[in-house]
């Protein structure tokens, strides 16, 4: 035990030392510090990116298909590698070389036509490709105009405003900033959340498909360990949430809840881990939650009885609130999308929460360091036991939040599954049930009430 | 927002690969597993109730055993007492067969000597009336050596008769 803790120790001594041994370094720093745009890099963690960053270089990027259709219908697939250059900026007061990536043109020749792409920086479509034409010069004076027009009603007198419709191409080098006209392609490109998102269907098929080897190979034997762990997973879910929720619906509604836990189990999980294989914010964009609570839609409404429909179009209520004005029907038509709506943005906004504190709580470091060396001492080691706790946190609100997300689903379906009759007897039986895992639904809402919160103050930070 | 708007690509990509996933899990993952944890679990139940069941099984047979035992212990115990009973029985009636025997021995001894004796006596009394007899000759042959004697007696006897 003392062993453990005094190597707990050494790595605190040695957070504590680096911030140092950075600031003797040089001094450039501080300046950069200043610089420091802490909305920038948490969008910049939190978003998508075309390529995936090499672990621990901040520059390098491994490259990703892109795919994507030309405004007059073309597809084109190339890889990102094109879309980004990486160069080596030298600071004129320090004489210290900085490397950074740029977003370039990417120019394709086909049939006689130039295409041309490029990572929108300036523009509407930020950090997205865009397709681009160049302006004649009539359209250009226009652009111009309309630029100095928003840059004088935003009282912001440097860089180039975004202009709807058209996105500003830096320059670099001797080359000049121009803007053009973009068109945004219809983008289904490989990135790097559909890259994580294939990993982690990978992943979860290889877990799943080597317990299923295992049950083939050793027959009824219980498995041990890490397999043993899964499948105590497997059974909490499908006999603890699923079977006593949806009772015999669970055989048919089973693998599609099953599967929507571990998914969301890894995808979260993975999106902890800091480099390559993770670190990306999978569950923690919309797009990922809103196909998930689509399907629970989907499933809820497709397998829905003849008695859900009924209650939603001709509820048990007095007749006055559903007769000459539908009122319970408004309401009840509403909660059909309200109910998946709910999954989605609370699995979004649990997961992005939790990845904002924690890149919040580690650009603590950079933000103190501004404030010299003590200070950035101190700032080190409690923001890395802060993120240490987030993390560990993060762990948890992963598994609470598939959970939660599973368990809601199969309490939208089995709802959508009551059989008139049936319906009294049951709710007899699972009331108990019901209204535990609204208090559980409570305290998920209350507790993601308190990540934004936090993410609040620590953004004002 | 940006990070509020769906991407068109990403939502694609996660329906199919999650509808990918799905129908892989389906068909090859999940109904495998949850089949062979039922089955695990029925035959854990299975057993715990065989188990319940030979012990039950157990405990009856060994009540069983312990009543046959008992009823043997019984029945050698009432074979003993019966055993022992008869013995007496048996003792008893040889010794009284015995008595009996010896008393019809005794008795066809007594009879025996009881005749016996009648004969000897009988015996005796034809052999003292023959030795009185021939005494009596004797002395008759002795006495009636005279005539006058015989004369004397054949009057005495005359004398007698004509009494009579």
């Amino acid at each position: 035990m003392s062993k453990r803790y005094s190597i707990l120790a050494f790595l605190l001594t040695l957070l504590m030392v680096s911030p140092f041994s950075i600031k003797a370094s040089g001094e450039s720093d501080k300046e950069e510090n200043e610089n420091l745009d802490v909305k920038e890099i948490i969008f910049e963690h939190l978003g998508d990116g075309y390529g995936w960053e090499v672990p621990f270089s901040h520059v390098y990027r491994i490259p990703l298909p892109v795919i994507v259709r030309a405004e007059d219908g073309k597809w084109f697939c190339f890889s990102s590698d094109g879309l980004t250059d990486v160069v080596v900026i030298k600071d004129e007061k320090t004489g210290k070389e900085k490397k950074e990536l740029i977003p370039v043109v990417k120019t394709i020749e086909r049939d006689g036509r130039k295409y041309q792409f490029v990572i929108a920086h300036v523009s509407t479509h930020k950090d997205k490709i865009v397709q681009i034409f160049p302006l004649s010069e009539a359209e250009e004076t226009e652009v111009m105009a309309k630029a100095a027009d928003i840059r004088k009603s935003s009282n912001v007198n440097e860089g180039d405003p975004v202009v709807d419709g058209y996105v500003y191409v830096h320059g670099h080098g001797d080359t000049d900033g121009y803007y053009y006209r973009e068109y945004r392609p219809l983008d289904i490109s490989i990135t790097k959340n559909v890259l994580a998102l294939f990993i982690a269907a990978i992943l979860v098929t290889t877990i799943v498909m080597s317990l299923v080897r295992y049950y083939r190979r050793r027959g009824l034997r219980a498995p041990r360990k890490g397999m043993g762990f899964f499948e105590l997973l497997v059974s909490f879910v499908y006999y603890d949430t699923i079977k006593s929720t949806l009772g015999t619906g669970a055989r048919k509604f089973g693998p599609y809840l099953l599967t929507c836990f571990f998914f969301i189990l890894t995808m979260n999980l993975v999106g902890l881990i800091v480099i390559f294989p993770g670190g990306a914010n999978l569950t923690g964009n919309i797009a990922v939650t809103l196909v998930l609570a689509v399907m629970t839609f989907i499933v809820t409404n497709i397998f829905g009885t003849k008695h859900y429909w009924k209650e939603i179009f001709w509820p048990d209520v007095p007749i006055w609130l559903k007769c000459p004005l539908p009122i319970m029907q408004l309401i009840e038509v509403f909660g059909i999308f309200t109910k998946p709506a709910a999954l989605c943005v609370r699995l979004f906004a649990n997961m992005m929460g939790g990845h904002i504190i924690v890149i919040t709580l580690t650009l603590l470091i950079f933000i103190f360091a501004a404030f010299g060396a003590a200070v950035a001492g101190g700032a080190t080691v409690i923001s890395v036991l802060f993120t240490l706790f987030m993390l560990a946190l993060d762990v948890l609100v992963s598994f609470i939040q598939a959970y939660v997300f599973t368990l809601l689903s199969a309490l939208f379906i089995a709802m959508a599954q009551e059989k008139g009759e049936e319906h009294k007897i049951r709710e007899d039986s699972t009331y108990d049930g019901i209204e535990r895992k609204d208090r559980e639904e409570l305290a998920t809402e209350e507790e993601s009430l308190a990540n934004v919160a936090r993410e609040i103050d620590s953004v004002k930070v | 927002m940006e990070l509020f708007t769906p991407d068109f690509g990403l939502v694609f990509w996660m329906f199919v690969a999650f509808i990918l996933l799905f129908l892989v899990l389906a068909k090859w993952g999940w109904p495998v597993i949850i089949k062979s944890m039922d089955k695990r679990a029925a035959t854990i139940d299975q057993g715990v109730e065989d188990a319940r069941q030979a012990k039950e099984q157990l405990d009856n047979a060994r009540d069983e055993a312990k009543k046959y035992v008992e009823a043997a212990q019984a029945r050698q115990a009432e074979m003993l007492r019966e055993a022992a009973k008869m013995k007496t029985e048996i003792i008893e009636q040889a010794k009284n067969e015995a008595s009996e025997a010896a008393r019809k021995e005794m008795d066809a001894a007594k009879t025996a000597i009881e005749q016996a004796r009648k004969e000897a006596e009988l015996q005796f009394r034809n052999e003292v009336g023959k030795f009185s007899i021939e005494i009596a000759e004797k002395m008759v042959r002795s006495q009636m050596k005279s005539d006058k004697a015989q004369t004397e007696l054949v009057n005495k006897l005359l004398d007698e008769i004509e009494k009579n």
